[in-house]
């Protein structure tokens, strides 16, 4: 029997936990209300069954806990990937995990990280232009073929994901890692990958300025791939917590900004003149080339009110807040989505978490039988000086 | 016979004692011994300012009458204090409105068409409309306003001339419309001793190019005090730059000053020393303070910022501007001046809602500094009336809140500036020009009612001599957040504060406790 953590379909505890999350108990509670209120169950089913050739079962050794995650517990994703998934689903799509089965170039018990991205290839079916051109996190088969729909690992029914002990996943989607490189910061390079991927979605000019809202894992990565793999010249972030300002510090932030702060301090920074509307924030004539908001849409608005006119703000989490869109107009700004990675962005991030300052960047580590705590841990994590949180299954007996 | 000002030595019969604290007041008890320097007991005002203002006018110093020097086809610029003094503001007729009258009555006699009006509000933020007439009264303003009666702009670069340089190599670029009139008239209220005089043109028609001579860290720490022009090294660089206006304009000079009248009728034991309240005043104390205490902070400031004093004129002296000033400072500090035997370990000041810069406006932590560490802790001759490395202990809230029209940049200061460095030498090499040259701040100095740019640094660096002076800051009753951003500490109580102190300065300090306001000068011997 396979222990995993299983989302299941459950309208009322959906609306239960949006709401509790929402309204009632904001702020330091939510992660208990997520963790009681939302879909989601620990239970034993049966082992998956390999669904075709060139696919293998994998034994997660650790497997993270993403924004999206904790989007998807309390009930703050748009229902618009609701197309896009499959119940009951085993959520975890960050994973570095041991393989079960031979594969030809991957050999049974080979460490992996998972590129969580179901497209064409493993569906088995024709490639798609976008699968085609090796951007598979724009397949437009992710619907269709052998598994069930689901737009990555860790959101199909069939596959399973990462939190279990153990999921399928398509030898295309199987990244051998180096032995040099642990589990702590194996786990981390699909986070890497996409804040690599991110980066490279926009044509970032030599001397550029960037505004990285939020210095969660998202935005700490984003910081350091715009410092790895672009000339940008000041890089701003915004931070809520001490240890992220450290951290940003660390991975090249130029300064480091609190949230309340940014619209003057960046006024300063930049250059420019700071609007002062009769309702809502305050808002910069002027401002940095591009943003990037890594909060899930809760710093987007601070994006989209800092940039300066014709420049970019880059949605790099999965956004889950409403936010006024007059900017966008006013400022012909250019939205610009940045989903999973592509390409070499793995590989690039497999030689970025060697060589980068990650230690400790995965302090909290859970069993799936404490899957409460660790989803409450999760959502306070930037309150408790925790980066990122994960599941060892295998502490589970 | 006013009496003079006096050194109250505490003993067990002595009454608590007031002590200002922002937007209220406290009664409170100080250690047996500590000494108490009240200012010398209001001078009576003149009783015919109308009269007085005639005869300095007729009668000045070291120049020809003003009705000679004024004739037909000539350029008249009058040039008056902006609203920063007198503190509180005086209770209408302001006597600048008196005296610019009396001014305007003898040019139109001689049929004098060219008149201009500009308060010299330097660095300052433009007075509103409605401060502007109250300030020149409700007959020039309807006369003259907008076109003839406005603020002096120090980033309208079409209207700024330089007249030249010091032998120091002191910029001096003034108000070109002044600069290039026949005759300047300027109208002043001294309320201290810092004031007037060779300050007055040169510092309120200025520019920053002018201003970063005497406005800097050197030469604030070489001003000891800047209450003492014989010993500031600002007021030395006032009187180089007066000297070259003086060579190149003609000044015509009105000086006056006030009584020690700050707070009207029905506050009135704010004005008096506590052992001499009657029953009506400590009844108002009681009535007056609770309310004050239960009010919403917003209706408390508004009352607070009401306030009009009614200051009488002790002094009107017209004529050349060195002469007139000699006056002025004899009677400024024959209402302020008080003889202390020395200085103490520990020096109390209680801190008022109101300083130069936020007249209408709020208090913010920067000029809670300047006014503590600025002004108050500046109100001495000979040497402070705390010791080199002794402790200041002032009372205030400090809250963190500033006005985002007035002090735009003092909120970026405090925000980003401090949270660097709160050492000013660095402040100044590091942000001055950032902040002085900075676009929006400009512009909003020019256009909206903001204090300039760089005026946050400025008043930072008004606390630099307190600062080396000092071994240690406390503010009782000071927010813990604000005031530790500023580098210093805060205290629930005296007692407390006094706790904190003993490290500095032992368990047995000395201490003097300036009163004031009404305003008082320490003469430390």
């Amino acid at each position: 029997m396979n222990l995993n953590l299983e989302y299941h379909r459950s309208p009322l505890r959906y609306a239960a936990a949006r709401t509790a999350t929402g309204t009632i108990a904001t702020g330091r509670a939510a992660g208990w209300w997520a963790a009681n209120m939302s879909p989601v169950r620990l239970v034993n089913r049966p082992e998956p069954r390999l669904p075709g050739p060139g696919w293998t079962r994998v034994k997660p050794l650790l497997s993270g806990i993403c924004g999206s995650d904790l989007g998807l517990l309390t009930g703050r994703n748009s229902p618009y990937l609701s197309a896009v998934i499959s119940l009951p689903f085993t959520p975890g799509h960050e994973v570095v995990g041991e393989t079960l089965d031979d594969l030809p170039d991957l050999p049974k018990g080979s460490r992996v990280v998972l590129d969580p991205v179901l497209g064409c290839v493993p569906r088995a079916v024709k490639l798609c232009p976008a699968c085609e051109a090796d951007q598979h996190s724009r397949c437009d088969h992710v619907t269709s073929g052998m598994v069930s729909a689901a737009l990555q690992t860790g959101f199909c029914a069939d596959t399973g994901g990462g939190w279990s002990r153990m999921f399928l996943a398509h030898g295309s989607q199987l990244h051998k890692v180096p032995g040099e490189l642990d589990d702590e910061r194996a786990v981390l390079v699909e986070p890497l990958a996409c804040a690599v991927h991110s980066v490279r979605r926009v044509p970032i000019p030599d001397g550029a300025s960037v505004l990285v809202v939020g210095a969660g894992t998202v935005g700490l990565f984003t910081t350091l791939a715009l410092r790895e793999y672009t000339k940008a010249g000041p890089i701003y972030v915004v931070a809520r917590y001490g240890h992220q300002r450290e951290r940003a510090r660390e991975m090249g932030a130029t300064e480091v900004l609190s949230s309340d702060r940014a619209a003057r301090a960046l006024r300063r920074a930049t250059g420019g003149f700071l609007a002062r509307p009769e309702q809502g924030a305050e808002f910069l004539l002027g401002g940095t080339d591009i943003a990037f908001d890594c909060t899930s849409g809760s710093g987007l608005d601070t994006a989209l009110r800092v940039v300066r006119a014709g420049g970019t703000v880059l949605l790099s989490g999965m956004p889950n807040a409403s936010v006024d869109l007059t900017p966008a107009w006013f400022r012909e700004l250019n939205i610009v989505g940045a989903y999973a990675s592509g390409g070499n962005d793995f590989q690039d991030a497999m030689a970025l978490a060697k060589s980068a300052p990650l230690t400790g960047y995965v302090d909290a580590v859970y069993p799936l039988s404490r899957w409460r705590d660790a989803i409450g841990h999760a959502s306070s994590s930037g309150r408790l000086g925790t980066i990122k949180v994960a599941f060892d299954p295998t502490k589970d007996q | 016979m006013s009496r003079p000002g006096f050194v109250l030595e505490v003993d067990e019969r002595t009454p608590s004692l007031l002590m200002h604290e922002g937007e209220g007041f406290r009664l409170e008890k100080l250690p047996l011994g500590s000494r108490v320097i009240y200012p010398p007991e209001s001078l009576p005002g003149m009783r015919d300012v109308d009269g007085e203002i005639r005869r300095a006018l007729d009668n000045p110093l070291g120049r020809e009458p003003l009705r000679e020097l004024l004739y037909a086809g000539m350029r008249l610029t009058i040039v008056f204090d902006d609203l920063s003094i007198p503190l509180p503001p005086m209770r209408t007729p302001d006597i600048r409105q008196r005296v610019i009258e009396h001014v305007l009555e003898l040019a139109a006699a001689k049929g004098v068409d060219d008149v201009e009006l500009i308060a010299g509000n330097a660095l300052h933020r433009r007075m509103t409309p409605a401060e502007l007439k109250r300030t020149v009264g409700e007959r020039v303003y309807r006369s003259f306003f907008p076109r003839h009666l406005r603020n002096h702009d120090a980033e309208d670069r079409a209207n700024l001339t330089e007249i030249g340089q010091t032998k120091h190599g002191e910029v001096v670029e003034i108000n070109r419309r002044a600069a290039e009139s026949d005759l300047i008239v300027y109208v002043n209220v001294s309320l201290t001793a810092m004031s007037g005089g060779p300050k007055s043109v040169s510092v309120g028609l200025a520019s920053y190019r002018s201003l970063k001579h005497h406005h800097n860290v050197h030469t604030l720490r070489h001003s000891r005090s800047f209450n003492d022009p014989a010993n500031s090294a600002m007021h030395h660089s006032y009187d180089r730059m007066a000297g070259l206006l003086g060579d190149s304009l003609n000044i015509f000079q009105i000086e006056t000053t006030v009584n020690n009248d700050t707070f009207p009728d029905y506050v009135s034991f704010l004005n008096k020393r506590e052992w001499e309240w009657t029953l009506k005043d400590q009844a108002a104390y009681l009535a007056f303070k609770r309310a004050n205490d239960l009010a919403p902070p917003k209706r408390r400031r508004q009352i607070w910022h009401k306030t009009a004093s009614p200051y009488g004129i002790t002094s009107v002296t017209a004529g050349d501007p060195i002469q007139v000033h000699e006056v002025t400072m004899r009677n400024v500090l024959r209402q302020q001046l008080t003889e202390v035997d020395g200085p103490a370990d520990i020096g109390i000041w209680g801190l008022p809602y109101i300083c130069p810069y936020n007249v209408n406006s709020i208090m913010n932590p920067i000029l809670v500094m300047s006014l503590g560490l600025g002004y108050f802790f500046n109100l001495y001759r000979n040497q402070p009336i705390v010791r080199p490395g002794g402790v200041a202990i002032y009372y205030h809230p400090v809250r963190n809140e500033f006005h985002p029209v007035h002090h735009p940049s003092y909120i970026d200061f405090f925000e980003e500036v401090l949270a660097e460095t709160t050492d000013p030498v660095a402040i100044e090499t590091k942000f001055e020009e950032q902040f002085a040259t900075d676009p929006w701040y400009i512009h909003l100095y020019r256009n909206s009612y903001a204090y300039h740019g760089v005026h946050p640094l400025y008043m930072w660096y008004w606390g630099a001599h307190a600062m080396e002076h000092l071994g240690d800051v406390i503010f009782v009753g000071g927010d813990r957040k604000t005031t530790a951003r500023m580098g210093f500490r805060s205290a629930s109580t005296l007692d407390d504060a006094l706790e904190m102190a003993r490290e500095r300065v032992g368990g047995s300090p000395t201490i003097n406790y300036l009163h004031a306001p009404p305003l008082t000068m320490a003469d430390v011997r």
